[in-house]
């Protein structure tokens, strides 16, 4: 049985409906991304499975939990985080801030886990009292994912962990997407960079228009010709 | 003319001192609940009032003055209590009223509060008449300090001003609340995202909010004498030009611009006349706005 799983998912914004019946699962510890086309509904599905939006059909379920519709404040609660795509660090706060803030709702005893954020990103320790407006993107992305690992979660959710940064950090965030998953944590993504995303992943998931088009490992992805021609390049 | 300089210094001082109390409210409420709060000058005013309430209530209980001050020790547990019941009373006009405009666009939180700041107004009106209410009859003798002449009162507000500044600073920096307020203020979609209960960080922004503000008003009856229901309007400009100067939103740019807003003020008195008071606020608040008008401290 899957750990996270949305099943038959319709969902969008304001009456227009963008997902038509979208599933997708994730095993404990899997690494798992989706790809697709500008407009496929990708983001719009990770909204979806958090509770930043409400879907008009279909269930959302985190182990033996329902958690279809529910706020993203109680899905935190049962060990699921979310990195958005943009604005996803608070820049006036230092990077330790940063952290604590991602272990808001425990009270106390968080020097364990930030010590854990830190073994992840060893570069985020050195600059725990910098202020996160004035690093790099590359860096950015680490305090985003670090706050969103401080509560120990068993799913992390990122949006285009990628997205606007130069090759050789996509390169260095990529790896700490693996090392997150190393540590156990199940990770679903939704990427723009699909050639590299798929190399490292277990499964991958197409989406297009809305639809799952196609799902495979990543190698059988990465050596599908009809993929290759629409989203690798040739 | 020059030589009044000085005098007029002590005096900026003590009025910036208010000023700033008002003003850091005002900016955390524009930081984390992102409208300007027309009230604001009026939660000043009810703060004094309930300051001067307590301070009737504890007299009796605690008579006396202590040495050169104006006041007693009554004083200490009447704005405690009145910093508090300010506190409550902002929390539930926010229950009461902006509560239900979370999501609505800024001007429409903005005219809420021009209505909260009419209601608050009347209350206080109805309440307490429009007669002038005194905290105190007492005539000080002013301690001279190099040809200046300063009251022990000024110095004492000057002092709590910078102490609850100081706490401000604490709050905002070292404590759990205080930093999830400034995340808030950054991002308030990733702190709801975070786990961060945004409606307990509401809550106690205006608590500290409206503390400050019922500490300002109180230090502005000591310094008066007496408080009118019009106190809170007539700051309000001040505030806003404080606010601006120092950058909306910023903490101690509202203290830097509260301090500087006062000094201007009265040393304009030095060259023109006292009655153009709110038209310096009012000058340096345009000029603020055509030059610089992310303020001193602002970023973007």
């Amino acid at each position: 049985m899957p750990l996270l799983e949305a099943r038959e998912i319709h969902s969008g914004y304001g009456g227009m409906e963008v997902l038509h019946g979208v599933s997708v699962t994730l095993a404990a510890g899997e690494l798992v991304t989706i790809i697709g086309p500008n407009g496929a509904g990708k983001s719009t599905l990770l909204k979806t499975m958090f509770g930043l939006l409400t879907p008009t059909q279909g269930t959302v379920s985190l182990g033996e939990e329902d958690i279809t519709g529910a706020p993203p404040h109680r899905i935190v609660r049962h060990g699921m985080c979310y990195v958005p795509q943009v604005d996803n660090v608070f820049p006036s706060l230092t990077v330790e801030e940063n952290l604590q803030m991602g272990a808001f709702i425990l009270r106390g005893g968080i020097e364990a886990r930030l010590a854990r954020v830190y073994e992840l990103f060893p570069v985020l320790k050195d600059r725990r009292r910098q202020r996160v407006g004035k690093m790099s993107g590359g860096e950015r992305q680490m305090v985003a994912m670090g706050r969103a690992l401080m509560l120990d979660p068993q799913v992390l959710l990122l949006d285009e962990p990628t997205a606007a940064l130069a090759p050789n950090l996509v390169e260095q965030v990529f790896q700490s997407i693996q090392a997150i998953v190393g540590s156990g944590v199940g990770v679903l993504m939704v990427e723009q960079n699909a050639r590299q995303s798929l190399a490292i992943a277990d499964r991958g998931y197409v989406l297009v228009d809305g639809r799952n088009r196609r799902e495979g490992s990543g190698q059988e992805l990465l050596a599908d010709e009809e993929i290759g021609r629409l989203f690798l390049g040739g | 003319m020059w030589e009044r300089i000085p005098q007029l210094i002590v005096y900026g001082l003590v009025s910036g001192s208010v000023i700033t109390l008002g003003a850091v409210g005002l900016s955390l409420t524009y930081s984390i609940l992102r409208f300007s709060n027309f009230a604001h000058g009026d939660l000043m005013t009810s703060g004094a009032y309930l300051g001067l309430g307590f301070l009737v209530l504890f007299s009796p209980l605690l008579p006396g003055r202590f040495g050169p001050l104006s006041f007693g020790p009554a004083l200490i547990p009447a704005v405690l209590c009145a910093m508090a019941a300010n506190a409550a009373l902002a929390i539930g006009i926010d229950r009461l009223v902006y509560r239900h405009l979370r999501r609505a666009k800024a001007v429409l939180l903005l005219m809420a509060s021009v209505g909260v700041a009419f209601v608050l107004r009347n209350l206080i009106l109805f309440s307490a008449e429009a007669d002038p209410l005194y905290f105190s009859h007492h005539i000080q003798r002013a301690l001279r300090i190099g040809g200046v002449r300063v009251k022990a009162d000024q110095l004492f507000i000057l002092g709590v001003a910078v102490l609850a500044v100081l706490f401000l600073h604490v709050l905002l920096r070292y404590t759990k609340t205080g930093k999830a307020m400034r995340a808030m203020a950054d991002n308030p979609e990733l702190a709801q995202v975070s786990g961060i209960n945004t409606e307990r960080v509401v809550a106690w922004t205006w608590a500290v909010g409206a503390a400050l503000a019922a500490l300002g008003g109180i230090l502005s009856g000591i310094e008066n004498k007496l408080v009118t229901p019009e106190l809170g309007w007539q700051t309000l400009l001040p505030l806003f030009a404080a606010v601006i100067l120092g950058g909306i939103g910023s903490p101690y740019g509202a203290m830097l611009g509260g301090m500087t807003i006062g000094l201007a003020e009265e040393v304009s008195t030095a060259f023109i006349s006292t009655a153009y008071k709110p038209a310096v606020a009012f000058g340096i608040l345009v000029l603020m706005l055509l030059v610089r008008p992310q303020g001193l401290l602002g970023r973007r």
